[in-house]
């Protein structure tokens, strides 16, 4: 099982923060994801586009990257300051 | 003494002052900062004010920066407290904290630790007005206030 956490704007257009889930075998690297994941959430469109980056196992990672064994896959996008 | 705290219960900042005071009481100079939640902004009047962390991130991202400020200046102390989850117009939502033996270092530390929490640092800020709500990106001038410190 994977959670997948929508931070900021995103849980808005996922309707949810976060949400524990198995993913599909054919989803590889962080490409994949973010390909069925606008597929997936249709309301959000290009929600899931480059200017959201993505943490594995709360790491930034460089992209494309294998999602390997990640448990916890964050989808941040642009911090709004404190 | 280097403190981090990120915390969605309200704090009091003069108590937060009182307490790093005493804790440093041998530096020369302590300059604190407080950042309260503003009445109104461009899109009217702050009923609420919520911000959300990525924990441990955030925190990462918060002591690597307080760490940065004590390569950077001599500090005999350092504290930091930020807010999360709902807050209303006249909370304090963050509070920093330096001590060093002279002024200058303690006002650049503190005024480069804000400028750090006011861009970089992993926080999402949804704004509630009478009109409706949406999430804040930081100003270009938060982000000129940040580049000041890369020369």
């Amino acid at each position: 099982m994977t959670v997948l956490i929508y931070l900021g704007r995103l849980a808005d257009l996922t309707g949810t923060p976060e949400e524990t889930l198995d993913l599909p075998a054919n989803i590889e690297t962080t490409a994949d994801l973010r390909t069925w994941l606008n597929t997936r959430f249709p309301a959000a469109e290009t929600g899931f586009d480059t200017s959201v980056r993505i943490a594995l196992d709360s790491e930034i990672c460089a992209e494309p990257s294998p999602i390997g064994a990640a448990r916890e896959i964050a989808f941040l996008p642009p911090v709004g300051g404190g | 003494m280097r403190t981090i705290s990120i915390t969605s219960e309200s704090f009091d900042p003069a108590e937060r002052l009182r307490t790093f005071t005493s804790a440093a009481q041998t530096a020369g100079a302590i300059v604190s900062f407080t950042g309260l939640v503003r009445p109104h902004s461009t899109s009217g009047q702050v009923t609420r004010l919520h911000l959300q962390a990525y924990s441990p991130m955030t925190e990462r991202g918060i002591e690597n920066a307080a760490r940065e400020a004590a390569e950077r200046w001599p500090l005999d102390a350092l504290s930091i407290v930020h807010r999360t989850g709902d807050m209303a117009a006249g909370d304090a939502i963050v509070f920093v904290a330096t001590a060093s033996a002279h002024r200058r270092a303690a006002f650049e530390a503190a005024d480069y630790l804000m400028d750090y929490l006011k861009t970089e640092a992993i926080f999402w800020k949804k704004e509630y007005t009478e009109h409706g709500e949406h999430w804040i990106e930081p100003r270009a001038e938060d982000y000129a206030d940040h580049k000041r410190w890369q020369t």
